[in-house]
């Protein structure tokens, strides 16, 4: 019997994704957010959660997808990193969902460079793929130097 | 009380405490050997201690104890009861002599000589066979009788309760345990920093809770609820104050061993050094004496090492055959300043420079580009070393970059600078600690930005039918005048690249801030009021945005980025030699394009009035000296400039017919300006009035000039100008 995993699951666009459960520590609603001047595009601005300042990182920018359509408002994957709680906005949250490793496959050469590095691969479920997030990678990127 | 036995006391009080909880473990398990071993070291420091300290009583009584230890330990005599009780009654000895010293700084009329008798005779004996007729004679009674007695007069005179060396003795009469033994290690406890730092962060917290009190009660109005907000609101800052002392260390404490490392170096490289201390009592948050401790120390040892030059050839450069090294620590803008300074050889910029780009550290290009400054600041790249030679002590090719990058990683920043010949200077920069931090609080575009108070200097703000008149502008820069000297200005909104001002029509705010050893003003929409704020650092995603030092979390709620402000000026070229640079490169780039009839001019005054402008192109730079700094050299005036004498000729005085020539109104004032011209061979600087502006024209209409030293004359911004022949006026001076 192949392992079972736990994924944090939502939705970016018409994909679906899942983050590793044990490093989501919360979800929550949309919230005030102060941007940061010259920082990297897809930091979206800082937030507030309860005395902690939390980034807050744009998922749809960091995949190179386009901007959420104006009023659809994001709902913050708060997650935790060696460097304190970084907060993901992601569209929509779905359930968390078990799957098992022999799902999984490698995504295909055709992915960019960029975006294999970020999405592990793939879970084929019945009715859809859950594409596994690499949070590391996801959270590594640098402020651009001028 | 001596520094030095005070610490003493602490740390053997502490080591009595373990060695009694030790020793009573070994009474019940002999064959402990951990234990035992501990029991050995503790005693063998206070033994060491106290030699040190010149107390030979303790040194005998913690001399014959070791010894009876050493052979326990050596596994030749085994633990038992009676050497137990000796070893015990060795700490109550050392006890009784702690408390005459504290009392009265001897070591009191006790005679152990019996004790150490015991102590001997044990070691000999293991004590097990005809010992119980001697430890008869221990001396028992006399420690019990010594330790007794002070206690009562303190229970009894009331003149003993209010003394003030007891002032919080009241509890002491009610409990009379000892009360002078401990006096000592009582007013002192050592604290896990960890703690420490958890308490700083709960303090943080409150403040921030304190501040939303505050907000939320100016929409009240009931007094009883205002008074109590007012004393939470003093509580809070005066807990805070206390709480971020507890942290703080003065710097003397790592310089302390300075001295000897530099004699021990000095004598090593055959070298004289004397070394000055000034502002020892700086202090600085424990975490950051910890971090700053070795990169001082490897700085120290490389002005000795490196700076300073042996005796004989410092007499061949006519300077004493002690060189000098001192540090210097004080306050500057929020930060502490160090400063190691040596007047030493100093460093070469162009060994620097060569060896830079021999190790590819840097393109001939680039080395071409940088200023002495920046050039003896490569030192830092990683892997750097001019010096071939490799001692014992310093010069292994690692080092300068590691001080930097551990002087980074607190967030301070270091600095080299050099006089060839006549020393060097390392200025380090070091936050002070700053979880806690008074800001000016100001908003630009929609949001709002914490700037730290330190770096603040004044405030201006200009009508909107003054700012016209009173921001001016130097070749597309703009700058103001404060008095009497021009401050750049930086738009804050500009160099964010966020929205436009939103402020009301026309007025600006300006922040005159100080970066560095510069002034600039910062121009914001709106400047609220100051209030502390609690630092948080920004996370690993936004680190390479230098213009933000943190962030904090505002009385509503809601997160606003603190400024760095030398980020900032950093940004806007306000610091560094950049500005030059841009300046001269900007100028090059226009004289290129100026070919297709536009111009770009520079337009000035003259000391007598005369309208006059010449190409930028020909602009090195615009100067303004203090009249004090000029120099005569025959009946020329000169300035010393960059390390060089720069010629100056007064445009004025110049132009003037040679009759008129001495007629010409000598120069006067506090400031003179110049124009600083890049000839062909030399520099030459142009005195003038005053800088009028910088335009980009076409030039249409001109008439020759019959004057000499003009070009010819046009029609620049709708006035006429003269064009200036530098070229011949330069050549007709030399």
């Amino acid at each position: 019997m192949a392992n079972e995993r736990q994924f944090c699951t939502f939705t970016l666009g018409d994909q679906y994704f899942g983050l590793d459960v044990l490093k989501v520590q919360e979800i929550i609603r949309v919230q005030e957010m102060t941007p940061v001047p010259l920082a990297h595009p897809v930091v979206r601005g800082l937030i507030n959660l309860r005395g902690q300042i939390v980034t807050a990182i744009d998922l749809r920018r960091r995949l190179d997808m386009p901007d959420r359509p104006s009023g659809q408002l994001p709902v913050n994957v708060v997650v935790q990193t060696d460097d304190g709680a970084v907060s993901l906005l992601v569209d929509e949250i779905g359930d968390v969902m078990e799957v098992s490793d022999a799902l999984f496959e490698r995504p295909p050469d055709t992915l960019d460079q960029k975006t294999r590095a970020m999405i592990r691969g793939a879970y084929k479920l019945p009715n859809r793929l859950l594409l596994a997030l690499d949070i590391e990678e996801i959270l590594n990127f640098s402020a651009p130097r001028e | 009380m001596n520094e030095v036995i005070r610490e003493f006391l602490l740390e053997t009080h502490e080591n009595l405490a373990q060695l009694d909880a030790d020793l009573i473990a070994l009474e019940k398990d002999p064959t402990e050997k951990q234990t035992l071993a501990r029991v050995f070291r503790n005693l063998h420091t206070v033994k060491g201690s106290a030699g040190f300290l010149g107390l030979a009583k303790l040194q005998a009584v913690a001399h014959s104890a070791e010894s009876l230890l050493s052979r326990l330990r050596a596994g030749e005599l085994t633990f038992n009861p009676p050497i137990a009780t000796s070893l015990l009654k060795t700490i109550d000895a050392i006890r009784q002599v702690l408390a005459s010293i504290e009392s009265d700084g001897g070591e009191g009329t006790g005679d152990y000589s019996n004790l150490v008798r015991d102590l001997d005779y044990l070691r000999e004996t293991g004590g097990l066979a005809e010992s119980p007729p001697i430890l008869a004679r221990t001396t028992v009674a006399p420690i019990e009788l010594v330790s007794v007695p002070p206690v009562e007069p303190l229970r009894l005179t009331p003149a003993a309760v209010v003394s003030p060396a007891n002032a919080n003795s009241v509890s002491m009469v009610q409990e009379p345990v000892e009360p002078k033994a401990s006096a000592v290690s009582d007013s002192s406890i050592r604290v896990d920093v960890g703690l420490l730092d958890k308490l700083m962060t709960l303090v943080g917290e409150l403040v921030l809770a304190r501040n939303q009190v505050m907000q939320f009660s100016t929409s009240q109005e009931d007094g009883a609820f205002l008074g109590t907000v007012q004393r939470l609101n003093l509580l809070t800052t005066e807990l805070q104050a206390n709480v971020m002392k507890t942290r703080m260390q003065p710097i003397g404490n790592i310089w302390s061993k300075f001295p000897r490392v530099v004699r021990d170096l000095a004598v090593a490289c055959g070298k004289q050094v004397r070394i000055d201390m000034e502002g020892q009592e700086t202090e600085l948050d424990k975490t950051i004496i910890e971090a700053i401790r070795d990169p001082l120390t490897h700085m120290v040892r490389n002005s000795v090492d490196h700076g300073i030059e042996p005796p004989a050839k410092r007499l061949e450069r006519g300077k004493l055959a002690e060189g000098r090294l001192s540090l210097h620590a004080f306050h500057e803008g929020g930060k502490v300043i160090i400063e190691i300074t040596d007047d030493g050889g100093g460093i070469d910029p162009i060994r620097v420079r060569d060896k830079a780009i021999k190790v590819k550290a840097i393109s001939p290009e680039e080395a071409g580009r940088m200023n002495e400054r920046e050039l003896v600041n490569l030192v830092f790249l990683p892997g750097f070393s001019t010096t071939e030679k490799v001692t014992h002590f310093s010069g292994r090719g690692v080092g300068m970059d590691v001080v930097r990058t551990n002087i980074e990683r607190i967030g301070g920043s270091v600095e080299l600078e050099s006089r060839p010949g006549l020393g060097t200077t390392v200025k380090m920069k070091i936050p002070l600690t700053l979880a806690i931090i008074p800001a000016l609080t100001v908003t630009s575009g929609s949001e709002r930005y914490a700037i730290p108070q330190v770096s603040l200097l004044e405030l201006v703000r200009l009508e909107a039918d003054q700012v016209k008149q009173r921001i001016e502008s130097i070749h597309g820069f703009p700058v103001y005048r404060l008095r009497s000297n021009l401050l750049p200005i930086v738009y804050l909104n500009k160099e964010l690249r966020i929205g436009d001002c939103q402020a009301a029509e026309g007025e600006i705010s300006i922040v005159v801030l100080q970066a560095d050893d510069r002034q600039f003003g910062l121009v914001v929409d709106v400047i609220h009021d100051t209030e502390e704020i609690v630092v948080k650092p920004l996370q690993k995603q936004l680190k390479g945005v230098n213009v933000f030092a943190g962030a904090t979390i505002m009385g509503d709620g809601r997160v606003a980025l603190i400024l760095d402000v030398l980020g900032i000026a950093q940004r806007a070229n306000v610091v560094t030699g950049a500005r030059v640079r841009a300046l001269t490169e900007q100028s090059t780039q226009a004289n290129d394009a100026s070919s297709n009839a536009k111009q770009s001019l520079l337009l000035f005054s003259t000391r007598d009035g005369g309208r006059m402008a010449i190409p930028l192109s020909i602009v090195a730079r615009l100067e303004e000296f203090p009249f004090g700094s000029l120099e005569r050299t025959g009946d020329q005036y000169v300035v010393q400039y960059r390390g060089e004498i720069l010629p100056l000729l007064d445009v004025a005085r110049q132009l003037s017919r040679d009759s008129e020539r001495n007629a010409a109104s000598p120069l006067s004032g506090d400031t003179v300006q110049v124009v600083v011209y890049a000839g062909s061979e030399r520099q030459v600087g142009l005195i003038v009035g005053s800088i009028l502006d910088i335009v980009e024209e076409e030039i249409v209409a001109t008439t020759r000039s019959s004057r000499a030293g003009v070009l010819h004359s046009a029609v620049v911004q709708g006035r006429v100008a003269e064009f200036l022949d530098v070229e011949g006026l330069v050549s007709r001076a030399s």
